[in-house]
């Protein structure tokens, strides 16, 4: 028997650093934060995205992510989620390299805020500068694979490409570019943002990419933690067929029991 | 007179910027500043002194996507 019985580790790695999950959580928009520590485990994620806001100087005592989810466990991706311009995005960065002490950061530089899409200009602009600051960047992009390659080009660790507009939850829209944005690149890509449920997170991978990154479709699910185990297992289960290689697709039926022999 | 994420604030003359994290109720070691914007290394924060007209940005990490 030649039968490969038993599956590989398979890990992905980013700047350096090697993790096992292809599953990043965001940490926005949970009902508590106790909510989201649990939907945090049962995703088994080993990267969480996080925000920098102003301390709150009227409540002080208000309870914080970092008593809730242990930045020693788990990797804080800090993000620039609501920043318009590369300054703002370069400026909220400097502040969290400050106040984590790693230099492994996502940047998102929006355009507007009916779509909320990437302004490219600006992204790629932001993502050369904060590279040549010392900054390993995970860069939010649009689903073109020229732009992710100028993102690329500038400096990005890894490429995030939209699925759809963030917090949408329509999935994949565009298929052919995310392969294509695979295809090309040579650091990791991850699709972030537009996944609505499990199939979606398993059709990114299945498509190749080296992770998923999802918020909403976790922290709006009317069970989060339910959720967070469902996108687990859909991460997984399409990284393992991509592996595996789909069969060929056929245009008509093709008998799975054989001809041969029939009474 | 100072500002602290954009409210006017008063504090004792020789306070340094971790005395200033402190009387606001958080653990210097949890935060960043940014002092009339530029960066006040962790590391420094309690040599820093508050001087009068300083703008100050405090930040930590919340939960976000």
């Amino acid at each position: 028997m030649n039968v490969q019985t038993q599956i590989e580790a398979d890990s992905w790695s980013v700047a350096g650093r090697s993790f096992t999950s292809r599953l990043i959580v965001g940490t926005g928009k949970y009902k508590s934060l106790e909510e989201n520590a649990a939907a945090v485990a049962a995703s088994g994620a080993e990267i969480v995205t996080v925000a920098v806001r102003r301390v709150n100087v009227s409540d002080p005592s208000a309870p914080m992510l970092t008593d809730y989810i242990d930045p020693s466990q788990v990797t804080y991706l800090p993000n620039t989620a609501g920043c318009f311009s590369a300054e703002e995005a370069i400026r909220t960065l400097r502040l969290a390299r400050e106040a984590g002490g790693w230099s492994l950061v996502k940047l998102e530089v929006l355009a507007e805020a009916k779509t909320l899409y990437p302004d490219m200009i600006e992204t790629v602009r932001a993502t050369e500068l904060l590279s040549k600051e010392g900054f390993e960047v995970m860069v939010y992009c649009t689903d073109d694979p020229i732009m992710a390659r100028r993102c690329e080009d500038a400096g990005a660790v890894a490429v995030m490409p939209l699925g759809a507009p963030i917090g949408s939850g329509l999935g994949v829209q565009n298929p052919v570019t995310i392969r294509l944005i695979v295809e090309g690149a040579k650091v990791p890509v991850l699709v972030d943002a537009g996944v609505g449920t499990a199939s979606d997170a398993a059709a990114a991978m299945e498509l190749g990419c080296d992770g998923v990154l999802m918020n909403t479709a976790i922290a709006e699910a009317k069970n989060p933690v339910l959720m967070a185990q469902a996108m687990k297992a859909a991460v997984e289960a399409g990284r393992l067929a991509y592996r595996a290689g789909r069969m060929a697709k056929r245009r008509y039926a093709d008998p799975s029991s054989p001809l041969a022999g029939l009474i | 007179m100072i500002k602290v994420n954009g409210e006017h604030r008063r504090v004792a003359a020789g306070t340094s910027v971790a005395g200033l994290v402190q009387e606001i109720g958080f653990d210097p070691a949890r935060v960043a500043v940014e002092r009339n914007l530029a960066i006040v290394p962790r590391s420094t924060l309690a040599e820093v002194q508050v001087e009068d007209g300083d703008d100050y940005e405090i930040v930590h990490f919340v939960g976000g996507g």
